[in-house]
């Protein structure tokens, strides 16, 4: 194992948090992981099939800047897309439905795992190829600036929040956008979801600066290194980074160091990742670590929470029960929604 | 009526879509303060300001994606590739993202975007210069390609794909752009989809598109002198085809040749002749021939070059063969 970075220390008392908005964020963290949970469960039973790349560990970070939006701002997510629909308002019954393939999901069942959409909630997607959803990210951004400044809408000040992992930091378009985004002064935050490991590539194999923050500032952008297990962490630097995006003052690089509790994708037998660093990690896991800090505060007593979980529970319980007795698409739809008229 | 260069033609139609909707939109390399390589976008950014006539850095598959990512939320990008090929290097977002995204958004999003610029084999500019992506592109599902020929037919072509909701690779040909034609004082529009019909005829049928048009068209001259008489379409819209104009046609001549700049394999003749054979075959006297480019990297020797592509003897030839005047 790696040495591992030293997580850099956020001091959550000072930005003390009203309950509402605690129990707000616990049950946002709680939907993710139970939705989660449950999707492995359903792969195992043969109801989802394909790539199923499960969110479990870094609940913190969808959480903790997609709750720190508004409803009209965007997001962008990557394969491991279904805690950033939930967080981004899809319904989880739409989410769990486009998992089994049906018409009532979020994609009505064109799209599966990797490929979730909403235009109503500005999820502009679930982007299966490493990389390829930050130039799409960077244009709704880029449409955000053009509204206002060359069609004069003062209203048009929607950030945009784009997400991927420690891989994609490699890649062209990760490099290519942070140009253009600094460039131009866009309203994007580029939020890296640093878990350490591509599939079986370790993070330090594969990039000659692992500490992705620092590629921020040959762009004279922020970059920001925020502990991804705590919510109230990520929250904090994503606040500061919306901020300055709809103030006009441009992106925000923002690395979250976190980890994935499970495989790549279920298909995985994650082989390559020490039991030590698995357990130093699992003994960070930000829903534990949000309780905790909620029950020190006083902001919620265990029955609270265990309110919220049971609420939660039934929630996914009855995603599934929504997804099986959905419809399947009708096969004499095959060719629709190729083009805008269908 | 005013005698326009093929260029300005292409540069009215975005002046007037742009003058029209404040969502429409330019961006590529050099599109801007350098007016683009062809000039096509010659001072609008004087007219328009930077932002609606973006210059870009040199990045195809992000801009690309960009562009995509703008569509999607409501926008109408014209994207300008300095030279078609480039856009190997965004081969992925348009594939995947501009081709594909509305599908597997299960109707989601719909992606307005245009795609232009100069393809084909020029005067010697190399093999990475010369290449005419129509084929490569046209399996991509959900993209519209259209080539257009005359300076008539780009402006209405092009006016008509900026206002389309979907997203349309739209071929300019490099040899084309200073070609001169009369165009009406008044707004016109062409129609994406319809084939058209260049000369009418009735003892075969040519199919063909972009330049090879014109090389068909001097071949014509020559046919006639010989007493044949050739109907010539202009595809316009290599995906879809347009095969109700295709079908008239065959009906009438029963003999089929495509006159293409791409290649051979897999080029977009191979897919008219499979597509012919399934529809109209009981319709055709004789096997469908296709003249195309040889299947190579198009050769910087002029000599080389010329024997690259289709030449008008050759298409003389094929046609007096098929006829049955040469054996």
């Amino acid at each position: 194992m790696a040495q591992e970075r030293t997580l850099p220390v956020f001091q959550a008392s000072a930005s003390a948090i009203r309950q509402e908005e605690g129990l707000m964020l616990y049950e946002d963290m709680v939907l993710g992981r139970f939705f989660e949970d449950k999707c492995a469960e359903m792969y195992y039973r043969g109801k989802m099939f394909g790539f199923v790349h499960l969110y479990n560990g870094q609940e913190a970070v969808s959480t903790g800047v997609i709750k720190a939006m508004r409803s009209d701002d965007f997001v962008c997510s990557t394969y491991r897309d279904h805690v950033h629909a939930l967080s981004a308002g899809v319904p989880a019954k739409h989410v769990m439905a486009e998992l089994f393939g049906k018409e009532t999901g979020c994609s009505r069942g064109r799209g599966g795992s990797m490929h979730l959409f909403s235009a109503e909630h500005n999820l502009l997607g679930g982007f299966a190829f490493i990389g390829e959803g930050i130039p799409v990210a960077l244009g709704a951004a880029f449409q955000s600036k053009y509204r206002r400044e060359a069609m004069k809408d003062a209203s048009a000040d929607q950030v945009t929040a784009c997400f991927f992992g420690d891989g994609t930091t490699n890649n062209g378009q990760f490099f290519e956008c942070l140009n253009m985004a600094a460039l131009w002064n866009l309203p994007i935050l580029f939020v890296v979801e640093n878990n350490k490991w591509a599939i079986g590539m370790a993070h330090e194999r594969a990039t000659s600066q692992p500490e992705i923050y620092r590629k921020a500032s040959v762009f004279g952008m922020p970059g920001v290194e925020v502990d991804g297990m705590d919510v109230m962490a990520v929250r904090a630097a994503a606040q500061t980074a919306v901020e300055r995006a709809r103030a006009g003052e441009g992106p925000t690089l923002i690395e979250c160091l976190t980890y994935r509790f499970r495989g790549h994708s279920l298909a995985d037998p994650d082989e390559l990742r020490s039991k030590d660093e698995k357990e130093e990690w699992l003994a960070r896991d930000p829903l534990k670590r949000f309780e905790a800090y909620l029950l020190e505060q006083n902001l919620a007593s265990e029955a609270d929470l265990k309110a919220i979980r049971d609420k939660i529970q039934a929630e996914v319980d009855e995603s599934v029960t929504f997804a099986e007795q959905s419809p399947e698409p009708d096969a004499a739809e095959l060719y629709r929604y190729i083009f805008a008229e269908d | 009526m005013a005698e326009t260069l093929l260029f300005n033609a292409l540069r009215e139609a975005i002046d007037e879509e742009m003058g029209r909707d404040s969502t429409v939109f330019v961006l590529g390399e050099d599109v801007g303060h350098y007016g683009g390589s062809y000039k096509v976008t010659k001072d609008l950014y004087k007219k328009y300001g930077d932002l609606r006539v973006l210059d870009t850095p040199i990045a195809e598959n992000s801009f690309t994606g960009m562009a995509v990512g703008a569509a999607m939320t409501g926008l109408r990008p014209i994207i300008e590739g300095m030279n078609m090929g480039f856009l190997l290097l965004a081969f992925n977002q348009i594939a995947n993202n501009a081709g594909m995204l509305r599908y597997t958004s299960g109707g989601n999003y719909k992606i307005p975007m245009v795609i232009r610029g100069p393809g084909g084999v020029g005067r010697q500019l190399g093999a990475e210069h010369s290449q005419r992506l129509e084929a490569y592109f046209q399996a991509v599902p959900g993209l519209k390609i259209v080539a257009c020929s005359t300076p008539y037919n780009a402006k209405g072509l092009l006016k008509s794909a900026i206002r389309d909701n979907n997203p349309v690779l739209f071929f300019e040909h490099v040899l084309l752009y200073n070609l001169k034609e009369d165009l009406p004082d008044h707004e016109y529009l062409v129609p994406l989809d319809k084939a058209e019909v260049v000369r009418r005829g009735k003892d075969v049928t040519i199919l063909t598109y972009s330049r090879m048009r014109h090389h068909v068209t001097q071949a014509v001259k020559g046919l006639e002198k010989k007493g044949l008489d050739p109907e010539v379409i202009d595809l316009i819209s290599l995906k879809p085809l347009d095969f109700e104009t295709i079908g008239a046609s065959i009906r009438k001549t029963h003999r089929v040749i495509v006159v293409e700049e791409c290649m051979r394999t897999g080029g977009i003749g191979a897919e008219i002749i499979a597509s012919i054979n399934d529809r109209f075959f009981d319709e055709l006297d004789a096997p469908v021939l296709r003249l195309s480019s040889q299947d190579i990297p198009t050769p910087y020797n002029g000599r080389l070059e010329s024997l690259t592509i289709v030449q008008p003897r050759q298409i003389e030839e094929a046609v007096e063969k098929m006829v049955g005047l040469k054996v």
